[in-house]
């Protein structure tokens, strides 16, 4: 186990923690204001991926056809927030839970009639080679995009919540919200416009993701459960929250999966420690959560009062 | 001179409800017979499979209805009584009467150390905490190369009861399930009907207000917690007899919102609704994908009507028929008591 | 609360009825078929299916002289999906054969459904090494290969080339293991590391990073369907094809991969039982008539789904159409007097085929397509398996 393979793992860790983050955030958003748990936050993920393979075949260019899918993914975002999600606001949480579950089903078995149960998706052809980062680390230029792209959506957001108007009516409404609607906010916009967002950043992880892993029905629910538990430790409504609680688990996740079974290794046979290693290492992110809570009862960072 | 007391009428209530699940028995008691000789018994396997679920969905009423606990971690209980089942078969160990309540004793162990933590929290925290330990089991069977990891369990044969209620094995095991279903609901409705039961409902409305009266309200969530998980982990342990085969996708987040889906299909709250959401959902599931696979995008409507409309679940219709029908027995009460 | 249970009931109860299967009518073969045809490994299970029924179809619609009823579902690479179809084949269908799985762990799952009934199990893929030795079945018949076969190939391969290092990839199931085992029977050589990855795995990163810090000579893997796509492709993106020369069985590098890694596999060596330039007259009948109706070249899944077919046929053509008499039925798939399209078929005392071995490489065809050419001489002759001594069945 050589320092190049940990430095390697700590950049794919980054690398998933970006992309988990861009979850994340939509959903600690749309928590946090309209204290509503979604769900189908991971299909929103799914669709921007098969939108964007979908759209490739008509436009040959893989970044271009993002661009649509993320816009039509946020468009479809906001008609779904306008028309259902509207009404469970006022609901309980296990409605919430329930109705949104219901609404998995739906988009999974939609987009399976639609697209089939799988599309194709590579990266493009001009980033399929890797790039030579440090003497003797030789990365994947496509994941170093994906790192890129991932650190400026964060930067944007940043400045979006700090600086500007509208992310100052966010955080008003995920501190307390009856307040800053007596505060005359239109809070009915800021909520769809909050849930746009959200859905646009899914498509963009969604989309980004799909050359590494697949674009198939199905694949929202494993890194929904994730983004959930991001959120959890992140603190409620917090972004920055979100992204330092993203790279942790991503962190942890990632390298736990990698070197973890070279620990095994040590002490069991092959195939045992092949298949302790990722199972601890997604233990140890849920035991992460667990110490946090513990420590830290509403996250690290919650926003809520 | 001898005035004869008035005439407390026969509630007619009762007696249709005793006439009812008079039906309801025989027709489950002859349906072996009544498939075998329709030639459709393949399908005693599919009734045996629903039943089993609802004895799963009816453990969830008890601490998602009657005690408003959204556990989203329950899966893990029925798959906890699974395993250890088909591990303990798999081992040699095939004697019921051991193995079934040392798979009950187990849930309802981790039962308590995992409702120990996580009735220290409320609203999504609980809902995040109990996921969480749920995951981690899944996570943990699906390492276990031992046990057959992410590839599960296959075992070669089932339970031996000491006492063979059929020579088909299928049939034996249709009553087995049936019996099991059965004290399980006699139990459930005995406790949510004593003290402790209003206790329990008390705390689902107002769980401040009950510890404000003296009642440590955290023993009472504990325990119903326990309860529910070791019937939980019994229809893990049927499960796992009928299939002959458990897998960690049984533990999966998606199963406990399953088992969540049948709850309120069935009707949050109410003794059997467990029962009747596991049987509608199945049925569902088994009725439209023989015309099309996409036979989750009909319940997953269903489903969202029914929330919707109809928050409390089927049993919201049955609130409103029963206004309808108290209407009615008002003048037939009225008219009993007219000399 | 008495009337919404009649009525529950009474829908449930009418819905049951409405799922009566058709009546079975004697004088025709019945064959079940479960196979993965959806998700990201789905090109193997379809082209098994896509093969069996041309077989059917150039047969005039039957198997063995009898009118063929063949029933396919998808067992979406889970094994309680396979595990319910197969009940549901054997118990409402109530076949006469059952085939078409693609992997070991789902077919090990759900073959216990068979038990009962005695049901054919003909694999047209998946063949672990258990129940080639202890575990052993009458009713089960391996028409592809024993899961070691390809891997003993390549690590004998490997050993003749002279290659001093390995490092092995392989994912956590039964064949995955079934594979390493293969390979290091035959391969002389130093195994640096053997490392298991999860079934169904896509990104190989990880994996990727730990093979360059290792430094092997070569590298051998085995991940069939989309696992192999997604694990090439990640592969050639690193860079290490420059360090580390690649090596895999055919289930690597067959028209599935090459479809979905494009121009990056030429020249990649593989080891397999079957190869479309196979000079038989069944073989070339085949490539001829899949191309024709499919418009796409077969893999070597489906020349084992049409020598599957082609089996039963045979079988069932010498049974005079005899099913229910189970034991003939078996003599005859035992004796297997088909036009195999590899050449010539046998199968061993443990119903495993003996076989030779050949090694390819990608190459391109007069039209400038990427296939697979059998290169020199078969590289193992007449192999069974290491197990068939462990088989009571003699």
């Amino acid at each position: 186990m050589t320092g190049i393979l940990i430095l390697e793992q700590a950049l794919n860790g980054l690398q998933f923690g970006l992309m988990l983050f861009l979850l994340a955030s939509g959903l600690t958003l749309v928590f946090g204001i309209m204290d509503m748990i979604n769900l189908a936050h991971g299909a929103l993920y799914m669709i921007g991926a098969f939108l964007t393979a979908w759209i490739v075949q008509f436009t040959q260019s893989f970044f271009l056809s993002v661009f649509l899918a993320v816009i039509l993914t946020s468009l479809f975002g906001m008609l779904l927030e306008k028309t259902l999600l509207k009404t469970l606001y006022a609901r309980d949480h296990m409605s919430q839970v329930l109705a949104t579950f219901a609404l998995i089903l739906i988009l999974n078995e939609s987009v399976k009639m639609i697209w089939g149960t799988d599309l194709p998706l590579s990266a493009p052809d001009y980033l399929s080679g890797p790039v030579e980062i440090m003497p003797g680390l030789m990365y994947s230029s496509y994941r170093l995009v994906i790192i890129a792209t991932g650190l400026l959506i964060a930067l944007l957001l940043y400045l979006l919540v700090s600086q500007t108007k509208m992310g100052a009516w966010v955080r008003a409404g995920a501190s307390n919200r009856s307040m800053a609607m007596a505060m005359g906010i239109n809070i009915n916009a800021l909520f769809t416009s909050v849930f746009g967002l959200g859905a646009a950043l899914c498509a963009v992880a969604g989309a980004m993701l799909s050359p590494l892993l697949a674009v198939q029905v199905g694949m929202g629910e494993n890194i929904l459960i994730l983004a959930f538990v991001v959120i959890v430790i992140g603190g409620i409504g917090s972004v920055w929250g979100a992204f330092v609680g993203s790279i942790l688990v991503g962190c942890v996740d990632t390298m736990g999966r990698s070197l973890l079974p070279f620990l095994f290794r040590e002490f069991l046979p092959p195939q045992w420690a092949s298949a302790a290693g990722p199972a601890v290492a997604s233990i140890l992110v849920y035991v992460l959560m667990a110490v946090v809570l513990f420590i830290k009862p509403q996250g690290l960072f919650n926003q809520r009062s | 001179m001898s005035s004869t007391p008035p005439q407390i009428p026969h509630n007619p209530k009762t007696l249709t409800h005793a006439i009812g699940l008079s039906l309801i028995l025989g027709l489950a008691l002859a349906m072996p017979y009544l498939l075998d000789k329709l030639g459709l018994d393949y399908y005693l396997g599919t009734l045996t499979k629903m039943m089993i679920y609802g004895i799963a969905a009816c453990s969830l009423n008890l601490i998602l209805g009657y005690g408003g606990l959204v556990s989203f971690g329950h899966a893990a209980y029925v798959g906890i009584g699974a395993y250890a089942v088909g591990i303990l078969i798999s081992q040699g160990h095939q004697n019921a009467w051991i193995d079934i309540p040392l798979a009950v004793m187990l849930c309802a162990g981790f039962a308590f150390m995992i409702g120990f933590i996580c009735l220290r929290t409320r609203g999504v925290y609980f809902i995040m905490i109990t996921l969480a330990f749920a995951q981690m089991l899944y996570y943990l069977s699906n390492s276990i190369k031992v046990f057959g990891g992410d590839e599960g369990l296959s075992i070669k044969s089932r339970l031996d009861f000491g006492v063979q209620l059929s020579s088909k094995s299928d049939v034996h095991l249709y009553f087995v399930v049936l019996i099991f279903l059965l004290l399980s609901l006699y139990f459930i409705h005995r406790i949510m009907n004593s003290k402790f039961g209003q206790v329990i409902k008390a705390l689902k409305d107002d769980d401040v207000r009950v510890d404000s009266i003296g009642i440590h309200g955290f023993k009472y969530k504990l325990a119903i917690f326990v309860i529910a998980g070791a019937i939980g982990g019994l229809a893990g342990a049927l499960m796992v007899n009928q299939q002959k085969y458990v897998s960690p996708n049984l533990l999966h987040w998606t199963q406990s919102g399953i088992l969540m889906v049948m709850v309120i299909l069935g009707g949050v709250g109410t003794l059997s609704g467990g029962l009747w959401g596991a049987l509608l959902l199945l049925t569902l599931e088994s009725v439209i994908s023989e015309y099309t696979l996409h036979w989750q995008f009909y319940v997953g409507w269903i489903l969202l009507a029914v929330i919707l409309m109809a928050p409390k679940g089927l049993s919201s219709f049955s609130v409103l028929w029963s206004r309808v029908s108290k209407v009615g027995q008002f003048k037939h009460k009225a008219r009993a008591i007219k000399p | 609360m008495k009337f919404k249970k009649v009525l529950a009931l009474s829908v449930i109860g009418a819905c049951q009825l409405l799922t009566l299967s058709s009546i079975q009518a004697a004088d025709k073969v019945k064959v079940g078929f479960v196979s993965t045809l959806s998700g990201p490994s789905a090109a193997l299970g379809v082209d098994i299916r896509d093969a069996f029924q041309l077989a059917v179809k150039l047969n005039g619609g039957k198997l063995g002289g009898l009118p063929a009823e063949v029933i396919v579902s998808d067992d979406q690479f889970k094994p309680d999906v396979a595990k319910e179809q197969f009940e549901k084949m054997v118990k409402r269908e109530k076949v006469d054969f059952l085939t078409g799985v693609v992997f070991s762990n789902i077919m090990l799952a759900a073959l216990p459904e068979t038990n009962e009934s005695g049901t054919f199990y003909l694999s047209p893929n998946a063949a672990p090494s258990p129940m080639a030795g202890k575990e052993c079945s009458a009713n089960f018949f391996a028409v592809a290969w024993p899961n070691d076969a390809y891997h003993e190939a390549a690590g004998q391969y490997a050993t003749n080339k002279g290659f001093k290092s390995a490092y092995l990839l392989a994912p956590n199931y039964q064949a995955g293991q079934d594979s390493l085992a293969g390979f290091k029977r035959y391969y002389k050589g130093k195994v640096v590391n053997e490392v298991y990855t999860k079934l169904g795995q896509l990104d190989y990163a990880a994996e990727l990073a730990e093979v360059r810090a290792a430094k092997p000579e070569i590298l051998y893997t085995f991940l069939p369907g989309g696992m192999g796509v997604n694990f090439i492709k990640q592969f050639m993106a690193s860079g290490l094809a420059k360090e580390t020369k690649l090596i895999v069985p055919g289930f690597g590098a067959d028209q599935d991969i090459i479809r979905g890694v494009g121009a990056d596999m030429l020249g990649v060596f593989d080891t397999s039982h079957w190869g479309m330039d196979l000079p038989n007259a069944a073989n070339k009948k085949f490539v001829a008539e899949f191309e024709k109706e499919y418009k796409r070249l077969p893999t070597l899944y489906a020349s084992q789904g049409y020598d599957t077919a082609m089996l039963i046929d045979a079988a069932v053509k010498a049974s005079n159409g005899n099913l229910s008499d189970k034991d003939l039925v078996r003599k005859n798939l035992m004796e297997a007097k088909f036009a195999s399209v590899r050449g010539d078929f046998k199968f061993n005392t443990n119903h495993y085929p003996i076989q030779n071995y050949y090694v390819r490489e990608v190459v391109k065809d007069a039209q400038g397509r990427l296939v697979n050419k059998i290169i020199g001489q078969p590289i193992m002759t007449n192999h069974g398996d290491a197990y068939v001594q462990d088989c009571k069945m003699k």
